[in-house]
């Protein structure tokens, strides 16, 4: 293929637009989270003067008073637990599938498939006055339970794909080679699992990062509130004052760091994202 | 010997795979059960002395409300719309990852980034760069300068829709890229060598060979899409008529405490996701057991 001047020029556009089109957002954010609350509303793109005192309002008052430090522990808390106990389950339930015949195994995976289709909201009411009733309104394991089986569908479909590669008779040739089979277990399976298990995680903790329907409807307090719905209830310093510095300088603390780590796993993540998607 | 074995198998996989199943069985099945259940009682939390059995009264007010039909043809409008520019736009990001001669890598990173964010946090983004007060939109060239966007309900949508696309563009060109991949590069030699246009070969060969590719997409992004709460939640709450119908359910069930007519807009949307799942698969043949949950 013939590759003109012209070709260049026109696949540098398109490459410029899709680049500038996924940045604008996150770079506003950061523009109206460093500006001045006098210089808010200049409507300007890059702001004049820079001020990190959106910032410093989060993290004043520590722990009790501060309005974000207690739901970014939350959403940390709730995100991490969750991705560890949906990987371990998710892992067996794909091991099981990727390589046992037994009957039902079409039946999981569809049914899986089917509660990935689920809509949340139908059991939003059901669940807020279960919860009541047990207790489990406004705590932790009230959101990482509808978490969990929500995020176990994208982590047994991820797992099974990635499991399905793996060429599992190198068990077998560690054992003939000497090896105990806890050793090949150890030594052989799991570096080859690992991978795919990294994936799976980091796509769960995206989805439960990302909640917000859950989040608004499950809590009431600091207790259990996670930095979605914290943000939305986001009130200004006195009445009078718009929260939208704080809630840029909030929203830039929760994303430059998930942007970062998905940037250096990015080729994980497409696999992950992709996995099973289409065979060919 | 051999069945004792498969039977082992057998015990072993059910085994592995319980604990996961009774997890996704646990919030879906018996919630939805318990759903249709409250949706024929007048459950109403302020109230609780009244109550009892009322039958279908829940639906009946609901489907013959007003409210119920604006918030359901606001939902359709913004899922077909935001689905079909982004399976154009989507479409056009995958070509570009797939035929870009140089930046791939470039392209493929920047459209994780949207991916990465949190949707309350994307619907943040795009109200204050929409707001007349703070926004930057208003200041550029070709827009009137005191466009109030959230002061009436088709510019919230075009606000909101433009949210919602940017947010889940990358999901459905990261599929239709694995789409893309599939097709053997000969087919395209081959139609060059016999004269066909970029067009001809896009629309002759790309289309007729992504078309599962396409359709399992579209079906995950449809049912996604019916289910948009987060942005217009943040955006308007639901003001000047821009409810969804998932607004609608959590209003009456979270805000009111109303369990009854709240589950019966529930259940009413269970059955709407159901109705579209079904199309998909029976009217277009989209082959589900090869597509997978979204992200």
């Amino acid at each position: 293929m013939e590759r003109s001047s012209r070709d260049y020029v026109l696949w540098t556009i398109a490459i410029a637009l899709v680049v500038i089109f996924a940045l604008i957002p996150v770079l506003w954010l950061i523009s109206i989270s460093l500006k001045p609350p006098e210089a808010l509303t200049d409507q300007k793109f890059i702001p004049a003067d820079i001020s990190f005192d959106n910032y410093k309002s989060l993290f004043e008052g520590g722990i009790d008073d501060s309005p974000f430090i207690k739901p970014l522990i939350n959403s940390i808390g709730i995100a991490l637990i969750t991705t560890a106990i949906s990987i371990v389950l998710a892992s067996f339930c794909a091991y099981a599938i990727a390589r046992l015949e037994f009957p039902g195994k079409r039946v999981i995976l569809a049914g899986a498939l089917a509660i990935a289709m689920f809509p949340p909201i139908s059991t939003v009411g059901p669940l807020f006055d279960m919860w009541r009733a047990l207790g489990l309104y406004d705590t932790w394991l009230g959101l990482i339970i509808p978490y969990l089986t929500f995020s176990l569908p994208l982590a047994i479909y991820v797992l099974v794909a990635f499991f399905r590669e793996i060429p599992w008779e190198l068990e077998q040739a560690a054992q003939v080679d000497g090896a105990t089979p806890f050793q090949a277990f150890t030594k052989v399976i799991v570096p080859l699992a690992a991978p795919g298990v990294f994936t799976a995680a980091i796509l769960v903790f995206i989805f439960c990062w990302n909640d917000f329907l859950f989040a608004i409807s499950l809590t009431s307090s600091d207790a259990s509130r996670t930095v979605p719905a914290a943000l939305a209830f986001f009130t200004g310093e006195s009445s009078f004052t718009a929260p939208t510095g704080s809630i840029a300088a909030a929203a830039v603390v929760v994303t430059v760091p998930i942007i970062v780590f998905v940037l250096i796993f990015q080729r994980r993540i497409v696999a992950g994202l992709t996995a099973g998607a289409v065979k060919g | 010997m051999k069945s004792e074995r498969t039977r082992s198998e057998r015990k072993l996989a059910w085994m592995l795979c319980a604990p996961a199943v009774v997890a996704m069985l646990l919030v879906t099945a018996y919630p939805i059960v318990y759903a249709v259940i409250l949706s024929l009682q007048d459950v109403d939390l302020r109230f609780p002395d009244e109550g009892g059995f009322v039958g279908l009264s829940n639906y009946t007010a609901v489907l013959s409300s007003d409210l119920w039909w604006t918030d359901f043809f606001n939902t359709v409008l913004i899922m077909v719309i935001s689905v079909a520019i982004e399976l154009v736009l989507g479409m056009a990001i995958a070509l570009v990852m797939y035929r870009a001669i140089f930046g791939r890598g470039v392209v493929r990173t920047s459209v994780l980034i949207p991916y990465g964010i949190i949707t309350v946090v994307a619907a943040f983004a795009w109200q204050f760069a929409f707001s007349p007060e703070t926004g930057f939109v208003n200041n550029l060239p070709l827009i009137p300068d005191e466009k109030d966007w959230f002061g009436g309900r088709f510019s919230s949508f075009a606000v909101i829709i433009m949210a919602e696309v940017w947010k889940t563009t990358p999901f459905m060109a990261l599929l239709l890229l694995a789409g893309l991949v599939t097709i053997d590069s000969q087919l395209y030699e081959a139609a060059r060598v016999d004269g066909a246009t970029a067009w001809q070969r896009f629309t002759r060969i790309t289309l007729p060979l992504m078309k599962p590719a396409i359709l399992v997409a579209l079906l995950f992004r449809t049912l996604d899409a019916f289910r948009v709460f987060d942005t217009i939640f943040i955006m308007t709450r639901g003001a000047l008529d821009t409810e969804s119908v998932s607004i609608l359910g959590y209003n009456q069930l979270i805000s009111r405490l109303n369990l009854g007519l709240g589950s019966a807009v529930s259940v009413l949307i269970f059955i709407c996701v159901f109705l579209i799942a079904f199309v998909f698969v029976r009217g277009f043949g989209a082959k589900v057991e090869e597509g997978r949950p979204g992200g």
